[in-house]
């Protein structure tokens, strides 16, 4: 058994949680995340620089890494980072290009910005009430909150081609995009296609498309897992100084308790992540996935909420940053599946 | 027993609703259902309605100009004002302040001050919190020192409800500060465009403004202004937070959001169905809405309490506790059901853009946000819990 991190990851690990406290501290943040472009396209390309996206993907698509670990200690330091670069989009297409045996130097170098948009307003996490059309490499529907979509330089679109799923190339200067800033920060967009050209990337795709998603929400907890572990050590640093009645807050039992109860799932949510992390590319990758998923995302609200609960006030302030990490836990539920989605994932599999 | 309301009370509801229909404009309405932010005219707009009727003040006996209804047609009217998506009425004059001068004011006070508040001349906001007094209001510190025949004001409030739109404020303030903390704390009122006074705006967590923080630098204060006994501020004040605390429960604000859930989840698209058909997401519902039946009956059993013996005692913590949770989870539930679509900063633009969401959905997530204020103001939830510690189960 060894739970320990190869050194390769942990020196990934360590550049990038450096990076990100020293470039994107918690005042820089607050001057990109909520205004439009809703990133830092600068530092964009500095992380790139830190091979931070060739660590997404397999050797033989011109990676380093692209393993369930490797995506687990990228997004786990984003998460610590509470950082709004849309390097999910990133991964997502490059598992995509990968299973189309795409050439993606400008992704992995950070010159070329992809977002993947998969899900629509009635079918945000599903595959299979896709209702967007392609017919003759032309697209008409609506891909709805495409994250990272309003910077983005290339879209990777989910249509119905036929009886089957497929996966255009689609250029951002083609289609109309209504891009927009999102209450945790960072940036999305509706995708307006209307006989919109695009290039066919996969036919056939449900399986590729599935395994963008698993690997997209496998960081999601990741990411989960890192804002959780800063969250709490905010709370408990306030908790150690706030004084109420004489005494620092922490001293009263209402709170001790709660607060062991925040750390107790923490830890449940980092283990079933690990889990899922160990069973990518298994055949119960799904599966894990959404056990992950749904424990996660359960934990993560239950950490902001505690989190905001036991700050008082204060969390309430736009200020403290707590309340940015409390919006992007809650929040982060409603990315590619949430807590339902994924229980029923779970649950479909006890009928076969 | 008979869980009804008398033939009276239905005369009065009906009586209520009409009203409402008649008279509560639409664009009002239409702003506090999406979960809009109100402006200043709005309220005002609306507590002239109100008072033109002679209901603005519902919780005021008829000699200082309310309407004298029993607990229960308060808590109807209050019950139909949220299904009807009125505004809320601005507490600070009317549920706050307006009871306090009833109580502890001077005759001037009160022959002053009070028609003031029904007429909308002022617009009062609660300066009680201080950056280090929160839950222990009784630490505060902001000075009231008496020189000649005025009091001279230096400290710090925050967290001031709609502040930018008031003129006047009531503080609590030390007038001494040797004993017990609690009794050197005086109940003082100050009009906000006196020299020394500093309005600063807070940003919520959701990016709105409602709340603020008041400085005080030598801010002088005729001693008139001094409500009660210089030093018996703290009776008043808590006298004060039990009034904060009526209507704590919530249930119509609740009742309306869970109406709209429903709706919501009904219109809304999952596997192909509507998602409240979704087992999971019907079960998350049908828990909510459970308890907020019985919510809706303990308030009732409390506000008959109220009725036939008396004010009603500790147990209204039981009331805010399990009131600003139903509402809590109830806001959950819609951001929830919503998905990614929940995700967008609320703005103008996205506000104005029918292609872009029904409006009501486009503020889910930030209500969420925001009424997570529900649980940490007027007393948090754990400072009701330790309060029926004390006084409901004497441990
Ligand atoms: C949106 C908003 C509007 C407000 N409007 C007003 C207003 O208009 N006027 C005004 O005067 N105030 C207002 N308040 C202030 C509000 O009343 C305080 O925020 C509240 O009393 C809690 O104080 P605090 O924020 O300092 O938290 P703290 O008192 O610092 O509490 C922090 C945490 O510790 C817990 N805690 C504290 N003491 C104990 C204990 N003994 N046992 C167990 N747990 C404990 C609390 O429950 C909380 O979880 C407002 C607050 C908010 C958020």
């Amino acid at each position: 058994m060894d739970f320990s991190l190869t050194e390769d990851r942990r020196m990934l690990s360590d550049s990038l949680t450096r990076f990100l406290a020293d470039k994107y501290a918690f005042d820089h943040r607050g001057k990109v995340a909520y205004d439009a472009p809703f990133h830092d396209p600068a530092l964009w390309g500095e992380m790139a620089e830190l091979g931070v996206l060739y660590a997404l993907a397999p050797e033989k698509a011109g990676g380093f890494g692209g393993t369930g670990f490797d995506i687990t200690t990228v997004f786990e330091a984003l998460g610590r980072g509470l950082c709004p670069e849309p390097v999910l989009g990133t991964l997502m297409a490059s598992k995509l290009l990968t299973a189309a045996g795409a050439d993606q130097a400008g992704l992995l170098d950070g010159s070329r910005r992809y977002a993947v948009a998969i899900g629509e307003l009635d079918a945000p996490y599903d595959l299979d009430n896709i209702a967007t059309l392609a017919e003759d490499d032309k697209l008409s529907g609506r891909k709805s909150v495409v994250y990272g979509g309003n910077d983005a330089d290339v879209f990777l679109v989910a249509a119905r081609k036929g009886d089957a799923l497929a996966v255009y190339e689609v250029t951002g200067t083609d289609a109309q995009v209504t891009g927009y800033g999102l209450i945790d920060g960072g940036g999305a967009a509706e995708l307006f296609l209307d006989a919109t050209p695009g290039t066919l990337l996969l036919d056939d795709a449900e399986a590729a498309l599935t395994d963008a998603l698993d690997a997209g929400r496998l960081a999601l907890c990741a990411e989960a897992v890192g804002a959780m572990d800063a969250t709490n050590e905010i709370l408990l640093d306030y908790l150690r100084t706030r004084k109420q009645f004489g005494v620092a807050i922490g001293k009263f039992q209402a709170l001790q308790h709660r607060a062991v109860d925040v750390v107790t799932e923490i830890e449940q949510a980092r283990s079933i992540t690990i889990l899922a992390a160990s069973r990518m590319g298994e055949t119960d990758q799904s599966r894990a996935v959404s056990m992950a998923k749904t424990l996660t995302g359960r934990a993560a609200r239950l950490v902001a909420e505690e989190a905001i609960q036991m700050h008082g006030g204060i969390a309430m302030t736009w200020e403290a940053a707590v309340s940015h990490f409390a919006k992007r836990l809650v929040m982060i539920d409603a990315q590619l599946g949430d807590v339902d989605f994924h229980l029923e994932r779970v649950m479909a599999g006890y009928a076969a | 027993m008979d869980l009804s309301f008398t033939d009276e009370e239905i005369a009065f509801r009906d009586e209520v609703r009409a009203f409402l229909d008649e008279n509560l404009p639409k664009d009002l309405s239409d702003k506090v259902r999406v979960g809009g932010e109100l402006d200043k005219d709005d309220m005002d707009r609306w507590h002239a309605i109100l008072n033109a009727k002679g209901w603005l003040a519902s919780g005021w006996p008829v000699e200082f100009g309310g309407p004298g209804w029993s607990p229960v047609e308060k808590h109807i009217f209050e019950e139909e004002a949220a299904r009807a998506n009125a505004p809320r009425i601005v507490p600070f004059g009317l549920a706050m302040l307006g009871p306090v001068l009833q109580k502890f004011g001077s005759k001037e006070q009160q022959d002053e001050i009070l028609p003031r508040i029904l007429d909308g001349s002022d617009w009062w906001c609660q300066g009680y919190s201080e950056p280090g007094a929160g839950s222990d209001l009784a630490s505060l510190k902001t000075r009231a020192v008496r020189d000649g025949d005025h009091y001279v004001i230096n400290g710090q409030k925050t967290w001031t409800t709609l502040g930018q739109f008031a003129n006047k404020i009531f503080c609590l303030v030390r007038t001494k500060t040797d004993g017990k903390p609690q009794e050197g704390i005086s109940f003082i009122l100050v009009e906000l465009d006196t020299p020394g006074i500093e309005m600063r705006p807070i940003k919520l967590i959701e990016g709105g403004h409602e709340v603020n923080e008041v400085f005080f630098t030598d801010v002088r204060v005729p001693v008139e202004n001094l409500v009660g006994e210089e030093n018996q501020g703290w009776t008043i004040a808590k006298f004060l937070l039990t009034h904060e605390r009526t209507n704590i429960a919530g249930v119509g604000f609740s009742m309306k959001a869970l109406e709209e859930l429903k709706a919501q989840a009904r219109r809304i698209k999952r596997g192909g169905r509507p998602l409240l058909e979704n087992p999971l997401f019907a079960a998350r519902v049908a828990d909510v809405e459970i308890e907020l039946e019985a919510m809706k009956i303990t308030n009732l059993r409390m506000l008959y309490r109220a009725q036939t013996q008396g004010q009603p005692g500790p147990e209204t913590s039981i009331l805010k506790i399990k009131g600003t949770v139903i509402r809590q989870t109830l806001n959950d539930l819609s951001r929830r059901a919503l998905g990614p679509a929940a995700a967008p900063f609320p703005s103008e633009e996205m506000f104005g853009n029918a292609a872009l969401g029904e409006p009501e959905d486009v503020y889910a997530a930030a209500k969420y946000f925001n009424n997570r204020k529900l649980s940490i103001f007027g007393g948090s939830n754990e400072i009701q819990r330790n309060i029926l510690t004390k006084a409901m189960l004497e441990l």
